[in-house]
Parts: structure tokens; C-alpha cells; sequence
């Protein structure tokens, strides 16, 4: 059955005064329409799927498994243009799906749903978002002929039983459109808003699900938006920073340790890095009694700890691509490398998960927090009690750090010429890191449209100069795995053949970045570039 | 897509039982199934309670100035739609031969005239699974485009010697089409055991030809009833002779256009 043309709530807190308005309903619709009832399904379970970083939403998809009496089925639905309702993409029956595992894009059991969905959420895995119990009763709305025009369902939906809720859910009523009867479907539709007792619903189930279990839609993203204000103490802002990144490294440390998918470790390293970056750059306004080197050691360490399985996970992610673009070899021939790559990551993945199982991970986890907390607290009351804290503001913080982030780049990235070693750019990648990373935390402080053409620049420079440096960097361990996969005995020689073949491609590839740099560069450092920069950075000074 | 034309040039011999029955059967199994009544008596519309009438007319549908889109209606089944007949596709052999030809002509056998409606339908390849395409009785441009646009031709038969001599002129004229050519699968429809004729002929005919269905239909009344209860024979009685008979058919058509 297809999903309303706009849904309504039939409002009332007990159960017997909805029965009343369904039967108050079914009286008005009763005038216009001959009213059958069609069917009407017992309880049952519905679990929404989506990526940890809610990727389905975002692309404006609804996905859910429906329990049925035997095996279930994946429905697809997309958010309409008009925003006003739920139009059906595609539905796929599945058998043996447990809803409370998360299963990854490339694991999907085949069919259209999977080909929708796989894209869109790649290369992560979809985990279950919420799950209520709900029946349905449908009827069928008859014109003069007795045929069906339009359908009327009425949904009971109730939270799984178990689950900590703030709220309970309210019963549904919406009309579905048979298709070439718009007017028909319209007019029942006025008469169900017009019914007593129902009220316009205010978003889909699922929004309303999660406002009862105390959640929101999206409440999870990679990115920092700290709750920063212009004005607000520097020391204050960066404390904010800091909490946000921890709350990320936090938010991602559960799906690291069960290796839900592989970006729950990458978003983890990105906010490694960007703490470390915040240390680095903006340390010193956390007050002369906070020791910036030692906890800029604990995350250092925390980053190299994580580096070696993040780099399989870039090999295994990329590796079928790699196959397919052998010319001399069969992609076969890089199996066995696939299966050392394999059995090398889980040997990682052990050692990661035992340090973050570890006291010492827990210990600065607790206090990181606390020391953050506490900085934090402390200036909000300094600033309060004197309207003023005398220290400098978030924006001139915010202005005067990137100024100088960008000159560094700016300096560097000149003085690279065709002859300049490796080593030269990528020390460039590392301060263009860190400028990023430096408009990043203050960017709700920033003038969106001149931001967003910063950033854009500065994101095609990064990924030429890292199109550098990654090919250098998997050129040289392909061949260290390769030494080692030989003393393993573990390496036929066609497999070191195509693994040479590869390491080929990726040196083209280092050859093409390097021949781009110059372009990349002048598009972002160049005067234009600088003209932008002082614009952006005088935006948020004034 | 999937594109099954019913199709005899006789009338009376189950063609609109057979597109409605198999269409149902067709959604039943999980393909998004659009049906067209090509008929301006509009037998199947009928049966589907819908009204035979199409905004514009044929005339707007040929031409272009309506999308085949914006002229279907769901039907009460899931997946089940329908494109209505409407009394001006009376004129269709027409609009098809003055619309099909545009200004350089075209109007020779197996030329543009006769593959318009194939070209109408391409657009919704995306859309549905299967269509069926209920045909008028006849030898003309529209029977011709119907034939052209099929991928299976389903031929209800009358045990009659004349109506196998039909389904061999019909195998001659096919085998004559340039480039795209559809299947046949001939069945026997409407057949009276109680006649010896009958038996004769579906008992002789099944084992020499390859196009031949094994199924029949039998001649019952509670298939003529279905326009008295405006429905596929398989809804109102599922357990029945003749829905059984539909099933094993529809199982043989699915086959056989796979």
C-alpha cells in the first residue's frame, strides 16, 4: 500500500478516544465514499536503517525492515519534493535479516533496494535506528462503480517494548492515492483534516519516534560545529572546541571496537588529528597552568596506534578498483595479497582494540573531559560575573590564528619549485592540515558563500598534494608487504607481478599530482586566493 | 519490460479474460504490470470498474500531446494499472497512419506507421515489469503496431480447423518482420470436452507444434461471469477450474517471453 499523500495524526492520549475518532472518521468518509475494509495486519515490528552518520537521510531516503509473519522486506521510501510526504522507491523481500546487526553496503542481500541504497552508503554499514510495533488497518474508499479510489490506513504505533522513552506514540491516519484518482484521494483528504479529533502530523514517523526516545534526526556528523559565538572568551571557544571533538572521538569509540565499518575508526583518526591541530595552534590560550605537551604526547600516541590498521582499510577498500585497473595482470593473481592484507589488519585491529580497552585510553578519555570541563566552567564564570572576561574574543582568536596558518602555507607553497624534494610538499599537506583545520573550528564565525570558496580552493590543493604523498606512501608499503609476504611464503610470482603492476599505477598516479601542484596552488594561495582570504578573515573580524 | 500482446483476429475467443487474467496474475507474482485496453468496446476496462475514457482521446495519445502517463489508473490490485479504453480508438488505424507517417511518408508494411505504439510505451520501460496489450479483433495498422511492439504474442485458440489455419497465417505474417520479431504461444481457450472436435484438435495439434500451449481453458461459466462480477476469475474464485487453469497458463507465458 502506498504511503499517504500527508499523513495525520488522530490526536488523543487514550487508546478508546482514538477508536472514537477512527469511527467518527469512517462515518464522515462514509458520505462520500462506500468505506470496505481491506485488511488489517497484527503487530508488527519496523526497524529504520540508516549509516551511523545518518547518510540515508541525508539523501533523502527512508529505509525500513518490516518484520512479516515469514522473513520480512527492506522498503525504501524518498521524502517527496514537496516535502509533504513519503513516495516508495523500491521494496525487497528478504529472509534471515537481523534487524540488530548492522550489515555493510557491499553485504546486502542483492536486489532493488540494495541497489539503491549500496551507493549512497559505502563503504559503510547500515545499523538499526529506531524500532517501534505498530498495526495497521486499511480500508478501501469505493465510488459509484465500486472502484477503489483512494485508500484510508490507520496505523497504531507503539515503541518496542524495553526501550528508555520520553514519550509515547500517537496514531496515524493518512489516504493513499490510487493512481489516476487525485481528485478523489484529495477530497478524502480534506475530509480526515476536517474530522474532529485529528490534527496536521508534523513529521514522519520516524522523526516522531525519535523526539520520544529523546533523539533527533542526524544527531550524529563527522563535523566540528562547536557551539562557538563571536564574542564569546577565546579560552572559552577553544575548551568548546576541544569538548565537541572529544564528544565525536567518543560518539565513534563503541563502532571502532565492534568494527561496525571501517569509518568509524576514520571519523576516530580525524578527530585525533583536528585535537592535535587545536593543541598546536590554539594550546596556549588554554591558561599557563594547562599542560598542552603532555596530553598533545597521549594523542599523538593515540594517532599512531590507529595508523597502521587505517592504512590496510585503505588498501582493502580500494582494492577493487586496484583489480580492475590491471592491464598486464589478472585480477585474480592479487588475491593472495588481498588475504595477507586480510590477515595482517585483524592482527591490528587486535593490538588497536586492546589499547582502547586499556586503562591508559580510558584515563585520558576522563581526563581530557575534565580538564576541558573545567576550563570551560571556569571562564563562562569569570565572563558572567564580570560581564567581560578582559581576554581576547573567539573571533579575533579565530582571525588572527588563521592569518597565520595561511601566511605559513602561503610561504611554503611559493618557495616549492619543480626541482624541490618530496619532503617539501608534504610538509605543505601538513600546514594546509592545519589551516583547514583552523577554519573548520571557528566556521560558524565565518560568512558562509566567501567560506565555502576558501574551503573548496584549499580542499583541491589537499587532495592533489595528498594524491602525492598517499601513492608515495602505499608505493612503499606495497613493497614492504611484499617483503614480507615472500619471507611468509605467502607470495606466488604472479601475485608479486600484479603487485608490482600496481605499484606502477600509483607512481603515474604521484607523477600526475605532481604535475597539478602548481595550478592547485596558484587557484588557492595566489593573489585572487589571498584577496579571498583577507576577506574572509576581515568578515569575521568585523 | 516485458510486452504481451493478446491477440486472434476472430473475436469471442477469450482474448479480454486471458489479458485480464494473466495481468492479474502477473502483479500477483511481484511485476509492476500495466495493462492497455486497445479495444474501444472496452471489455477489460469494464471488468476493472474502470471509466473507459481517456482525457484527449486516442487522438492525444498517438500524437503526443498526452503522455500514456498521465492516462493510466491504478486498478484495486498492487502493481496492477491500467490504461482505459475509450470509443475514439475506433479511429485509431487512422491517427496511426496520418500521425505515424509525419511528412516523409512511412506508410509501408512493417514501416513508422506500424511501430508507433512501441515507441509510445518505451518511455515506461522504467516503470513496469510487464504489459499486456488487449487487442481488437482484426487485421489492421493497429493490430499490426501491436504485433511489432510484442515481445509474446498469446493466441487464444478455438479448437477449429479454421482457427489453426489462423495462427499458421499469423506465424507466416511475423516471420516476415524486419529486425525485432516476437514469440507466439498459441493455447487452446474455451474448450468443451463434450466435443469431439475439440478434443480431436487439442489432443492432435498440442504434440506437433512447439507453440502450443499445454494448458487449455476450459469453457466454464464462472469465466463468463467475470463481467458480472467485474473482476479476474482468479479473485472471486481462486480455487476454482478455471483459476487454476489461468495460473498454469500464466506459469507457461511467463516462461516462454523469459
Amino acid at each position: 500500500v502506498t504511503p499517504g499523500l500527508a499523513g495525520s495524526v488522530a490526536s488523543g492520549e487514550a487508546a478508546t478516544t482514538c477508536g472514537d475518532t477512527v469511527a467518527a472518521l469512517l462515518d464522515a468518509l462514509g458520505r462520500e465514499f462506500t468505506v470496505l475494509p481491506e485488511r488489517a495486519d497484527g503487530p508488527r515490528r519496523r526497524t529504520w536503517l540508516d549509516s551511523f552518520d545518518w547518510r540515508l537521510h541525508k539523501a533523502g531516503f527512508l529505509l525500513e525492515y518490516v518484520h512479516l509473519p515469514r522473513g520480512g522486506e527492506l522498503r525504501l521510501t524518498a521524502v517527496t519534493g514537496s516535502g509533504a510526504g513519503l513516495a516508495p522507491v523500491a521494496v525487497q523481500p528478504v529472509t534471515g535479516w537481523q534487524s540488530s546487526r548492522p550489515h555493510l553496503a557491499y553485504d546486502l542481500p542483492a536486489g532493488p533496494v540494495a541497489d539503491r541504497v549500496g551507493s549512497v552508503i559505502a563503504p559503510r554499514a547500515v545499523i538499526p535506528v529506531a524500532t517501534i510495533t505498530s498495526t495497521v488497518a486499511v480500508s478501501r474508499l469505493l465510488n459509484e462503480d465500486a472502484k477503489t479510489v483512494a485508500r484510508l490506513i490507520v496505523e497504531r504505533p507503539a515503541l518496542a517494548t524495553g526501550t528508555p522513552a520520553t514519550g509515547t506514540l500517537t496514531p496515524r491516519v493518512s489516504i493513499a492515492e490510487v493512481r489516476g484518482y487525485p481528485g478523489q484521494a484529495r477530497r478524502a483528504d480534506r475530509i480526515v483534516a476536517e474530522a474532529l479529533g485529528t490534527a496536521p502530523a508534523a513529521g514522519d514517523l520516524l522523526d516522531e519516534t525519535l523526539a520520544a526516545l529523546g533523539r533527533r534526526p542526524a544527531d550524529y556528523s563527522n563535523k566540528v560545529d562547536a557551539d562557538i559565538t563571536p564574542r564569546m572568551p577565546a579560552t572559552q571557544a577553544v575548551a568548546a572546541i576541544l569538548l565537541r571533538l572529544l564528544d565525536t572521538l567518543e560518539a565513534n569509540t563503541p563502532g571502532v571496537l565492534k568494527d561496525t565499518d571501517t569509518e568509524f575508526l576514520h571519523d576516530f583518526r580525524v578527530a585525533v588529528r583536528r585535537t592535535r591541530a587545536a593543541l598546536k595552534l590554539l594550546g596556549d590560550t588554554l591558561g599557563p597552568q594547562f599542560d598542552t605537551r603532555r596530553f598533545a604526547a597521549e594523542f599523538k600516541w593515540l594517532g599512531d596506534i590507529t595508523t597502521p590498521t587505517r592504512d590496510l582499510d585503505v588498501h582493502l577498500l580500494g582494492f577493487e578498483d586496484t583489480a580492475k585497473s590491471l592491464r598486464a595482470a589478472k585480477p585474480d593473481d592479487l588475491e593472495p595479497f588481498r588475504s595477507y592484507l586480510r590477515g595482517r589488519r585483524a592482527r591490528e585491529f587486535r593490538a588497536l582494540s586492546r589499547v582502547l580497552l586499556s586503562l591508559r585510553f580510558r584515563e585520558l578519555m576522563q581526563e581530557w573531559r575534565a580538564t576541558l570541563t573545567m576550563i570551560r566552567e571556569g571562564e563562562r564564570r569569570q565572563a558572567g560575573g564580570t560581564g567581560r572576561s578582559g581576554k581576547i574574543s573567539a573571533v579575533t582568536l579565530a582571525a588572527e590564528r588563521t592569518r597565520r596558518a595561511f601566511a605559513k602555507v602561503a610561504r611554503m607553497g611559493s618557495a616549492i619549485t619543480p626541482d624541490s624534494p618530496h619532503e617539501s610538499l608534504h610538509d605543505l599537506r601538513k600546514r594546509c592540515k592545519e589551516l583547514r583545520y583552523a577554519l573548520e573550528f571557528f566556521a560558524p564565525l565565518h560568512a558562509p558563500v566567501t567560506y565555502g570558496k576558501v574551503l573548496g580552493d584549499l580542499k583541491r590543493l589537499q587532495d592533489c598534494l595528498g594524491d602525492f604523498q598517499d601513492n608515495e606512501v602505499q608505493i612503499a608499503e606495497i613493497r614492504s608487504l611484499a617483503t614480507a609476504m615472500l619471507a611468509a611464503n605467502e607470495a606466488p610470482a604472479v601475485t608479486l607481478l600484479a603487485m608490482g603492476e600496481v605499484t606502477a599505477g600509483l607512481a603515474a598516479g604521484q607523477n600526475a599530482a605532481r604535475e597539478d601542484f602548481e595550478r592547485r596552488f596558484a587557484a588557492f594561495a595566489g593573489l585572487e586566493g589571498q584577496r579571498r582570504m583577507s576577506s574572509l578573515l576581515r568578515g569575521v573580524a568585523e | 519490460m516485458r510486452i504481451y500482446a493478446t491477440y486472434n483476429i476472430k473475436g469471442g475467443v477469450g482474448k479480454t479474460t486471458t489479458a485480464v487474467n494473466l495481468a492479474y496474475l502477473a502483479a500477483a507474482d511481484g511485476l509492476r504490470t500495466l495493462l492497455w485496453d486497445l479495444d474501444p468496446q472496452g471489455a477489460a476496462t469494464f471488468m476493472f470498474r474502470v471509466k473507459p475514457r481517456v482525457k484527449g482521446g486516442g487522438k492525444a495519445l498517438i500524437r503526443g500531446t498526452r503522455t500514456l502517463d498521465e492516462a493510466i489508473k491504478g486498478s484495486d490490485f498492487d502493481r496492477l494499472d491500467l490504461i482505459p479504453a475509450d470509443f475514439t480508438y475506433r479511429n485509431m488505424d487512422l491517427l496511426l497512419d496520418t500521425e505515424g507517417k509525419g511528412n516523409s511518408g512511412g506508410g509501408e508494411p512493417g514501416g513508422r506507421t506500424s511501430r508507433k505504439l512501441g515507441k509510445l510505451l518505451a518511455p515506461l520501460a522504467d516503470e513496469y515489469d510487464a504489459v499486456f496489450l488487449d487487442c481488437p479483433p482484426s487485421i489492421s495498422l493497429v493490430s499490426e503496431n501491436v504485433l511489432h511492439a510484442a515481445d509474446l504474442i498469446v493466441v487464444p485458440l478455438i479448437p477449429t480447423t479454421l482457427s489453426v489455419r489462423t495462427l499458421d497465417q499469423l506465424t507466416e505474417f511475423v516471420a516476415e518482420f524486419n529486425g525485432h520479431r516476437p514469440d507466439i504461444l498459441a493455447f487452446f481457450s474455451m474448450v468443451d470436452r463434450r466435443k469431439k472436435l475439440h478434443r480431436e484438435i487439442t489432443q492432435d495439434l498440442f504434440p506437433e507444434r512447439a507453440q502450443v500451449a499445454v494448458t487449455a481453458i476450459p469453457y466454464l461459466s464462472v469465466i463468463e461471469n467475470m463481467s458480472v462480477e467485474r473482476s479476474p476469475v482468479t479473485v472471486y474464485a481462486p480455487r476454482s477450474t478455471a483459476a487454476r487453469a489461468y495460473r498454469a497458463l500464466w506459469s507457461e507465458v511467463r516462461k516462454a517471453a523469459a
